[in-house]
């Protein structure tokens, strides 16, 4: 442990000099989502900059810091002053950006979106004061964005590894007792509490144990556990550590979705670190405590998030859920009592270690202790990664922090595809394990998806079942073959041709599904049919009755229409539509041939955002068959 | 066997275990796992092929069948969906040729379906080979497709 207290002094002198940077400092979002919003098209421009006007500056790459819709994001720290964070940046604001710090010694305040100092700074806000970032409490995402995630000594420096040091400091039970006495449950979906099941493990009989952190993050349309391991991996590792040390486990695996290949790519970059630093391998840290961690890649099965499952999968077999008991906690990987641990919930594990279980329990509310992670996303105006208390209510969550949806507010899904829909009455619900399931949701895993008038609750509940449909092992009838008739029943129902019994079988179908199916994809898959059932059954009623979608989505039931009043024959429409439907010459009201129409939408958005044309193009709810 | 497989089996230790992790990098270097490799597979762990088979069938990410030059991957995951995703992905058939999970004829592009690429809160998402593109729309992925050979 000396060793590493010495390296840590000395990450603190490397952080302090990084932080009272002498040099200034570029910091350029490079997560995923940065990515794909063109950050490293701008990490080349900045290297450039730099390069040719021979100025000095370090440049970082950080992770997400939250805020994804304000990718690409660029911030400038220049010694002595703080840092600035730019929003949407693009080549040429870059130049500017850089032109104003570098050579009229002042921020591009126009441009700039944040800064991180204390006091005011050029009428820039603090980014902490941003109204999408004041609401959240951060913890597990204390350091997301800010520190280097490739640099294992910024995450020393910022008191990393200190939980795991007090940790090996106490016996495996007292770790056990700290993890309850914060009540820590699990973040993966079911909220089960960590010591209870750490507990089950430590007991059982068996020389060799294994934890397993599940990063399969299977929920389509969720990105906090990836977001968490490329910005901050050493979090995740040192929960890691501290889990297994309870457990008694000497092999660590890490289940891991192949669709991220950078977050594979850090955690590599960080066990090999660790190795380095003695954070690995035997006797860790001069204790008796030994450990030693593997990658293992997904191949792309949602039900292998599933404990059994997952298990099936690393064992090199097809990933299909096993009944228990036994518990893995018990009888697990290759027979051996073995702890799945989600990605956040070991992530929190060194802030719970490191402040005490009394500090954690300050957060959320009784037997929601905490906080979590959600993505926040869909036709939301600020989507991203955010942290909230347990308790938080959803109205919060909407309309503070991500700044309220674009057009007007219909549902949120919360818990993916095991989750349910829940209508604007519940806006004030908190957001606990039982307050979500008390309405037919669950928690989930922290997937948030907003939906407005444009979205059609029929198809979304469909396009659920689908998935569910596709991923279902096969294992149990119900599951398999109960899934397959509510997609077929839904399918109907957007095409036009459903029955008032149709919505009698589904409920039926879903209660067979849930009592019948032997693992959570099963029995949870029926959910966002039940609860649209129950709190949208008027837009089921339209498709069936009136052969109305009232948000224009089921190709089926619409129509495009060219209003020839209002169509001042600008061609926009002509130029995106790609099966040439629409025809005319310029300046003259334009044709819309119905029967080449496939129904993309392309002209319809293009035509509404051009002043002049404004509305030409409708799209009708086909009129009611009589 | 041919060498590139070879060093690829080496690599790995001969427990059931390795079974997925040794498909994955023959995926990697192949593009998709042909019969050939099967057997080899099947020689260096002592499983069956048909094991084989049955274990690479079970999950989304193995192919059997020669990819095309450049994969486009459409998200479909609900962020995605909510956005406009299978439009985009009818839009690429369409235009292509193709349905999804196919290869077009030329062999220019192999158009596939994702789950979700993590990058949800800037959907609409599409992946071509290693890029991912955010906020997509009919047009920019029209244009963006020409500049693939
Ligand atoms: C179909 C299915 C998919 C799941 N997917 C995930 C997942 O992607 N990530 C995850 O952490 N847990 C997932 N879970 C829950 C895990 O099985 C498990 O409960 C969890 O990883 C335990 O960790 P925790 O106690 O820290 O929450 C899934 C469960 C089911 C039934
Ligand atoms: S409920 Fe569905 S996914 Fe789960 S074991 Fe049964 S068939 Fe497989
Ligand atoms: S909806 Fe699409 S296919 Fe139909 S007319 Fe408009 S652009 Fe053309
Ligand atoms: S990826 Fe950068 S803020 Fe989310
Ligand atoms: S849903 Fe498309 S990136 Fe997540």
């Amino acid at each position: 442990m000396n060793k590493l207290k010495k390296k840590i002094n000395l990450a603190k002198k490397k952080w302090e000099e990084f932080v009272d940077n002498r040099e200034p400092i570029i910091y350029v979002g490079a997560a995923s989502c940065g990515r794909a919003a063109g950050a490293l098209d701008l990490l080349s421009d900045i290297n450039r900059f730099i390069e040719e006007s021979k100025v000095k500056a370090k440049v970082v790459e950080v992770g997400c810091i939250g805020p994804c819709y304000l990718e690409p994001l660029i911030d400038v720290k220049m010694p002595g002053e703080p840092r600035v964070s730019y929003n949407n940046v693009t080549a040429k604001t870059l130049q500017n950006i850089l032109k104003a710090h570098f050579q009229e010694g002042i921020p591009f305040a126009r441009a700039a979106i944040g800064h991180f100092g204390s006091d005011s700074y050029h009428g820039i806000p603090r980014f902490y004061d941003l109204p999408m970032l004041k609401p959240q409490v951060r913890i597990v995402l204390r350091n997301c964005g800010l520190i280097n995630p490739e640099d294992i000594d910024q995450y020393l420096a910022v008191d990393g590894y200190q939980g795991l040091m007090k940790a090996l400091q106490m016996s495996p039970d007292d770790v056990i007792g700290v993890v309850r006495q914060a009540g820590l449950r699990g973040r993966g979906g079911a909220g089960f509490p960590t010591f209870k099941k750490w507990t089950v493990c430590r007991n059982a009989p068996g020389e060799q144990k294994y934890l397993i952190c599940n990063a399969d993050e299977g929920d389509p349309g969720a990105f906090m556990n990836r977001s968490l391991i490329e910005s901050d991996p050493h979090a995740v590792l040192e929960g890691m550590l501290i889990a297994a040390y309870a457990i008694g486990a000497s092999k660590g695996i890490i289940y891991i979705r192949a669709e991220y290949p950078l977050a594979i790519e850090r955690l590599k970059t960080a066990i090999a670190q660790m190795r380095e630093y003695g954070l690995l391998g035997t006797k860790i840290l001069g204790s008796n405590f030994s450990f030693d961690i593997k990658i293992k890649e997904g191949a792309g099965a949602f039900v292998c998030g599933e404990e059994t499952a997952l298990i099936g999968s690393i064992e090199g077999k097809r990933g299909m859920p096993k009944s228990r008991p036994p518990f893995p906690a018990i009888s697990g990987l290759h027979g051996c009592p073995t702890i799945i641990n989600n990605v956040e919930s070991l992530g929190t594990l060194p802030n719970i270690l490191r402040n005490g279980a009394e500090w954690y329990t300050k957060y959320g509310k009784e037997g929601n202790r905490g906080t979590k992670t959600f993505s926040l996303v869909g036709k939301i105006r600020r989507p991203g990664l955010i942290e909230v208390q347990l308790g938080t209510p959803l109205r919060e969550i909407i309309f503070d922090i991500g700044g309220g949806v674009q057009k007007t507010f219909k549902a949120i899904q919360t818990g993916g595809p095991s989750g349910g829909c829940l209508s604007e009455e519940f806006l004030d619900l908190p957001v606990d394990y039982e307050s979500l399931a008390s309405v037919g949701s669950i928690m989930g895993s922290g997937g948030l998806i907003v939906m407005d008038e444009d979205t059609c609750i029929v198809d979304v509940a469909k396009y659920f079942l689908d998935f569910t449909q596709k991923e279902s092992c096969g294992k149990c009838v119900p599951c398999r073959v109960g899934t397959r008739h509510m997609v077929e029943l839904l399918d109907k129902i957007t095409h036009g041709e459903g029955t008032p019994d149709d919505l009698l079988s589904l409920r039926t179908l879903g209660d067979t599904i849930k009592k019948g199916a032997l693992c959570g994809l099963g029995q949870t898959a029926p959910n966002p049919v039940l609860t649209t059932l129950r709190y949208f059954r008027n837009e089921y009623l339209e498709h069936i009755k009136d052969q109305r979608c009232r948000a224009t989505v089921c190709k089926d039931l619409i129509e495009y229409r060219v209003i020839k009043e209002k169509c001042t024959g600008c061609q926009s429409c002509v130029r995106v539509c790609p099966t040439g439907a629409i025809t005319g010459p310029r300046s003259e009201p334009h044709n819309l041939d119905v029967t080449k129409c496939i129904k993309c939408r392309s002209c319809y958005e293009i035509c509404r955002f051009d002043a002049i044309a404004g509305d030409a193009i409708v799209i009708r709810t086909a009129e009611k068959k009589s | 066997m041919p060498e590139p497989i070879r060093t690829i089996l080496e690599k790995h230790s001969r427990e059931p275990d390795e079974l997925i992790p040794i498909l994955q990098d023959v995926q990697k270097e192949y593009g998709y796992i042909s019969a050939e490799s099967v057997k080899g597979i099947s020689k260096y762990l002592r499983i069956s092929e048909n094991t084989i088979y049955g274990v690479s069938s079970f999950y989304a990410q193995f192919r059997f069948t020669e990819p095309g030059r450049h994969s486009v991957k459409v998200c479909l995951g609900t962020a995605c969906h909510v956005r406009g995703g299978a439009t985009l992905l009818e839009m690429l058939e369409r235009g292509l040729g193709v349905h999804c999970g196919e290869t077009t004829e030329d062999k220019r592009f192999g158009l596939e379906r994702v789950a979700c690429l993590g990058c949800c809160a800037l959907s609409p998402v599409v992946q071509i080979d290693k890029e991912i593109f955010s906020r997509m729309t009919v047009n920019r992925l029209t244009e963006q497709l020409k500049e693939y050979e």
